[in-house]
């Protein structure tokens, strides 16, 4: 097992820069999701640090050892792929023992690691299928058996999860977890769906057009974005355009926007705030209020019920916000009400305007 | 609901009759009705022409089995047929890997259009090319003399070596044709993902993309092995003396001796034989696709 560090990592094809002076350190045993767009990188960065393709500069290492001209098959790592890849013309069993077999392990080794992976993705009884007899669920389970069979010191997974419906994902999220907890291995996985990066990773890198946006735990991307994009991508919220005050900023239409959180810029310049559709509270009134409150006025209008909980879309100067309210069974407003929103300003981020 | 679907494949049947019905008078009328006056031919003594009096008989099959010459030059059209097999596969099939998995873009088309050329061009044209780069005197022979600094004596035409290199030019095609549609049917992926688990490029060839590849070769095999027992324009003109071969007598009973039923004969033992082979050779082939 061992951690990744990539640093400064360039990669062009033609003129376009596919990855752009990546840096990031993924600690060992965690498990880091790549988040971003499509087109953003991801996998191109996956495959320089699996070494099916090579950086133009820069430097990787695996656990502390420079790997930038090994080849793929010297690297010890696990790669799993979003169609499996699994060898058609081999049994399960076979799929598994791939690895070992071709490293020439002993024949009642190979047999005894091959069933210990495959319980653990519990599919002991398999083995002797071929891959076509396999729904995609279990298909992906024979992929995950077969890369971390071998011990690899990385797992690398290339939106493994992308070709399952939606229940099936949920499932192999809580699976893949457990099996990452279980053998504690650097898991390096990357995906386009938000939802599955905060709550599978310790970790998440969001990329865009090569670039490496942000990167820090879920909780600090969410709640402390660094730009808007990373505010956007990552959940949603409301982003406020105007004039920082220093602590804050000024829209347009003179209102004052409080922020307790994010960058600290000088008084003058361009900047946004970011919050969170469920940081804002709504009301008929502005009822009592706590004096330091950001208060703006607007009209609902639309509403969505969702259940457990609703979504204003509240009108305002040209600007449609989102406000997610938990279904507590108090008062429902109507579309077409004025109604006065607050939030704190520790739920506003102030974000420099690049 | 299994009845339904029963009933539903019977009348998909029936509306693809029209459909097969101009592909079956076609094999009827251009093959089916040659071959079966072949088959009657090939139990005369005689051709029923210029009012020649004939009966049936089974000589012209008894004649196969009673002279050892015909054994031998069937055999050693098998062998032929084995090793320009051979050949074709030790040619043909790297390139079809190139081909598949190694160039990309403009120049796959280029190198493709090289490796079909073959197709396109006469047969006789081909033949007498290779007759002019074999011959003593010929390019091959001058060429390599110009550049070598000693003598030495290229003539390679009217020589067993001179039928393989003409055939295995005439049917590699095949074989690379036939192997580059199921190599290139093979995900990349699958040789990524072998990579990674720590395989080396021979590696991955043995386990994984021969294996997978087997039904190409198979194919082209089947598609060289057979015409190339038969053949008989290749040995004779390359050949010259050395060229008698099974192929070469058929050819010679039909145009030169003009005993038909004997050429029949020998044919459908040929066809026989091949099929035999081919029917021994399909469960081990099986197995390995
Ligand atoms: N082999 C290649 N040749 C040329 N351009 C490439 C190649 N591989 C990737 N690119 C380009 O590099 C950029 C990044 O591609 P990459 O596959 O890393 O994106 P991604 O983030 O994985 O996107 P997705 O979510 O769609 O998989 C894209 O613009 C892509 O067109
Ligand atoms: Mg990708």
């Amino acid at each position: 097992m061992a951690g990744v560090q990539v640093s400064s990592l360039s990669r062009s094809f033609g003129a376009h820069k596919a990855l752009d002076d990546v840096s990031i350190d993924f600690a060992d045993g965690g498990f880091y999701a790549l988040l971003g767009p499509s087109g953003s990188g991801k996998t191109t960065l996956l495959r320089q640090i699996a070494g099916f393709d090579f950086p133009d500069s820069g430097r990787i290492a695996i656990g502390g050892e420079s790997v930038e001209r090994v080849p793929v098959e010297k690297r010890r790592i696990g790669m799993v792929f979003q169609n499996y890849a699994l060898f058609p013309n081999m049994s399960v069993a076979d799929n598994v023992a791939f690895g070992l077999s071709v490293r020439g392990e002993a024949k009642a080794t190979i047999a005894s690691e091959v069933q210990r992976a495959l319980d653990l993705v519990q599919l002991g009884k398999l083995g002797s299928r071929r891959p076509h007899q396999l729904s995609g669920g279990q298909r992906q389970r024979v992929a995950l058996a077969r890369a971390i069979v071998t011990k690899p010191r990385v797992l690398l997974l290339d939106e493994p999860l992308g070709a399952l419906d939606k229940a099936l994902r949920v499932d192999m999220q809580i699976e893949l977890k457990r099996i990452q907890r279980e053998i504690g291995i650097t898991t390096i996985f990357v995906t386009h769906d938000q939802e599955e990066a905060l709550t599978m990773s310790d970790r998440i890198g969001i990329l865009r057009d090569g670039r490496l946006v942000q990167e820090g735990s879920p909780e600090e991307i969410y709640d402390s974005p660094k730009s808007e994009f990373a505010a956007t991508f990552l959940g949603d919220a409301n982003i406020f355009r105007g004039e920082t005050t220093g602590t804050g900023i000024r829209l347009p239409d003179g209102t004052a926007i409080a922020a307790g959180a994010g960058a600290t810029l000088a008084a003058g310049a361009k900047a946004s705030c970011a919050v969170r559709p469920e940081r804002i509270r709504i009301a008929a009134d502005s009822g009592m209020s706590d004096p330091n409150a950001n208060i703006l006025r607007g009209q609902v209008s639309k509403r969505i019920f969702a259940g457990n909980n609703s979504t204003y879309f509240v009108e305002r100067d040209r600007q449609t916000l989102k406000v997610i309210v938990q279904n507590t069974g108090a008062d429902r407003l109507a579309e077409g009400q004025d109604v006065v929103l607050r939030w704190s300003p520790e739920s506003t981020v102030l974000i420099a305007t690049s | 609901m299994a009845g339904q679907v029963a009933t539903g494949s019977r009348s998909g049947l029936r509306s693809a009759l029209p459909l097969l019905l101009p592909a079956y008078l076609w094999l009827t009328v251009a093959i089916f009705l040659p071959l079966s006056a072949m088959v009657f031919f090939s139990f005369m003594t005689e051709l029923p022409l210029a009012g020649k009096v004939w009966a049936f008989t089974l000589d012209n099959y008894t004649t196969f089995f009673s002279q050892g010459l015909y054994w031998r030059l069937l055999l050693a059209s098998l062998r032929l047929g084995l090793e320009v097999t051979l050949w074709c596969v030790v040619i043909g099939y790297p390139a079809a890997y190139v081909l598949a998995k190694v160039l990309k873009g403009r120049s796959r088309e280029a190198i493709f259009l090289l490796v079909i050329l073959p197709f396109w061009s006469n047969g006789l044209v081909r033949i007498f090319s290779w007759a002019m780069v074999l011959r003593e005197g010929g390019i091959l022979d001058t060429a390599l003399n110009a550049v070598l600094p000693f003598k030495i004596n290229i003539d390679l035409m009217y020589s067993y070596p001179a039928v393989i290199i003409g055939l295995v030019h005439s049917y590699v095609p095949y074989m690379v044709l036939t192997c580059y549609l199921t190599l290139q049917a093979i995900d990349d992926s699958l040789i990524e993902a072998g990579r990674s688990l720590g395989a080396s490029r021979l590696q991955m060839l043995k386990r994984v993309i021969i294996p997978l590849s087997m039904p190409g070769l198979v194919a082209g095999a089947a598609l060289i092995f057979v015409p190339v027992v038969g053949s008989f324009m290749e040995p004779r003109i390359l050949g010259g003396r050395t060229g008698t071969f099974y192929g070469t007598v058929i050819e010679d009973q039909f145009v030169a001796v003009f005993n038909w039923p004997l050429g029949a004969a020998l044919s459908f033992i040929l066809l026989a034989v091949v099929l035999v082979i081919l029917a021994l050779a399909s469960p081990v082939l099986k197995r390995a696709a």
